[in-house]
């Protein structure tokens, strides 16, 4: 069978219109995974109206390749760890990226020996090889850094924003030289350095920045699509590297507006050396006044409270200590106490990281509030208790105008009755800044691995608390 | 009007429907808007099939194109399966 190709085209607007109420779907919890399902038979057209238009003609390695493609793609779906999901996007990313890559090179080798190159094409060919190949090695990095197999830590040297602008500017003369020589070397070569910028660009970024560069590396996956597009001339890849680009872009945005920085700041600042000042600072802090607490204390003040609001972050994750949140807010519930988790923007390594998690741990959405939310209900709370987050809670970036978080948006957890923090060690959050809130009145803080801790509470509640 | 234009034309009329469209995503939604996109950028399949499926292909393109094939299923598959486990997670309280 073959279909014409204003039928391939017709399919390919559906497929299009299909992957638009996707994304419009989740606006809402209760409709996003119909979306996802929508998502599915869009591209599910597109592939067969892609496989019996004319230009398919030979399939063994088409086969081949999707049935491979399938097995691995689902048990890795099947399998992953809800925590490994940063890790998982950016392996994904870069295989977006090289995808790209190969489309347009595969492309080059097919026009080339059919005689049919033009400038034009050439120019759109580069752009898709210079975005693929950045994609590609920056998500790698991002993968090595998220899964641990590298430092998290911003790798800095001098003349480093210098070097890369340099590669940038090698690259993209080399892609000129290309379209105007058709010459193989070039296009080799410009290759090779994109693959190069991709991982010296994402090298200096920390590891608390990641929400960011996963956002970004998925805007640019998007747009290797449409370069993609533009170089087959198919508008169907174009609509989606656009919606995909979008996508990535603005997410991007609001995580930068989240911690009140640029996305120059964030892509070149380097923030967050975690250097020196941490091995004494439990020494320091018993100076500065800081109050230690017990689990017996917390749990006294939270299960005759009213309202418990509880902020987790990385840590939480890290301790995977939400399947035991789950079993206190039960257990807090029962006696009657209003249970509510607050989220900041940039918890975790991926943007909405901590909604999932706790969607794993079965706590219901509607327990779960963005900041704008529930800024306004920390005054009516008895207790907050933190959960490895540190720098969305800290007030200095409210009062102190000298400090590097000033100006972020915050959780204000200080304005309820009682905090208590649940902490490793003393060590400051990951922008390296003392945390204001430690030494007020009304916080302690338990010092421990944030699950013990919480089962430790689990138990006490259990055994009818005090 | 030349391909190409017409190509510019759809490229920035998707860009506006991109912006409003995530504009609405849910906060809570955003990693699994994150894997979304992502599946859906699998959507580079379609290049991968039109390089690969060529009748007149040579050897070096069949091979990119093998390997793009399989790059972009796994991105499909893995996509949408991972996307649809996240979704299946969100519950309201069901007491």
């Amino acid at each position: 069978m073959e279909i014409s190709a204003n039928t391939q085209s017709i399919a390919y607007l559906i497929s299009a219109v299909l992957f638009i109420l996707a994304l419009k779907s989740l606006t809402h919890p209760a409709s996003a995974r119909r979306g996802n399902y929508l998502g599915m038979i869009g591209m599910a057209i597109a592939i067969l109206a892609t496989l019996f238009g004319s230009e398919v003609q030979s399939y063994g390695f088409i086969v081949a390749g999707v049935a491979a493609g399938a097995l691995i793609g689902s048990v890795v779906a099947a399998r992953v760890e809800m925590t490994a999901m940063p890790q998982l996007v950016a392996a994904l990313h870069s295989f977006v990226g090289m995808a790209a890559v190969l489309v347009a090179i595969g492309t080059y080798l097919n026009h080339d020996a059919a005689g049919t190159l033009n400038p034009v094409m050439m120019g759109e060919l580069s752009a898709g090889i210079i975005i693929g190949a950045i994609t590609f090695s920056g998500s790698v990095v991002a993968f090595a850094k998220l899964q641990g197999l590298v430092s998290g830590a911003p790798v800095k040297f001098k003349g480093q924003h210098m070097l890369n602008a340099a590669i940038a500017v090698a690259t993209v003369l080399l892609g000129v030289h290309f379209g105007m020589t058709e010459s193989m070397t070039s296009l080799v070569l410009m290759t090779l350095l994109a693959f190069i910028l991709g991982f010296t660009l994402i090298i200096p970024i920390g590891g608390a920045d990641m929400p960011v560069i996963i956002s970004m590396l998925n805007s640019y996956s998007g747009w290797a699509a449409a370069a993609t597009g533009f170089t087959l001339g198919n508008l169907l890849l174009i609509i989606v590297g656009a919606l995909v680009g979008f996508s990535g872009a603005i997410l991007s945005f609001i995580m930068c507006r989240a911690m009140n920085r640029s996305i120059i700041n964030v892509v070149f600042g380097g923030f967050g050396s975690e250097s020196g000042g941490e091995a004494s600072a439990v020494g320091q802090a018993a100076q500065k006044g800081v109050k230690s607490a017990s689990v017996d204390d917390a749990i006294y003040w939270m299960e005759d409270a009213g309202k418990v609001i509880i902020v987790p972050g990385y840590g939480m994750a890290v301790a995977q200590a939400q399947h035991a949140l789950k079993e206190m807010m039960e257990l807090l519930e029962e006696r009657n106490v209003e249970v509510k988790f607050a989220i900041h923007p940039v918890a975790g390594r991926m943007p909405g990281h901590m909604n999932v998690l706790l969607a794993e741990a079965d706590i219901p959405y509607d327990h779960v509030r963005e900041m704008e939310e529930v800024n306004p209900e920390f005054p009516t709370a008895d207790v907050t208790l933190v959960v490895g987050a540190n720098d969305v809670v800290n007030p200095a970036a409210k009062s102190d105008s000298s400090s590097p978080i000033y100006g972020m948006p915050i959780l204000d957890a200080s304005k309820s009755r009682q905090v208590y923090f649940l902490k490793r060690s003393m060590s400051p959050g990951y922008s390296g800044v003392d945390n204001l809130l430690f030494y007020q009145d009304n916080t302690s803080l338990i010092f421990g691995d944030a699950k013990d801790t919480i089962e430790g509470m689990v138990s006490a509640l259990k055994g009818g608390g005090h | 009007m030349p391909d190409t234009l017409v190509a510019l034309y759809v490229f920035v009329l998707s860009c506006f429907i991109g912006y409003w469209v995530i504009w609405g995503v849910t906060p809570s939604l955003h990693t699994p808007l994150v894997a979304l996109t992502n599946a859906i950028s699998g959507i580079i399949i379609v290049g991968a099939l039109l390089v690969t499926g060529l009748e007149s292909v040579g050897t070096a393109a069949e091979i990119f194109g093998f390997i793009a094939v399989l790059l972009a299923s796994i991105n499909v598959f893995g996509g949408f399966l991972v996307t649809n486990r996240m979704l299946a997670m969100f519950k309201k309280k069901d007491k």
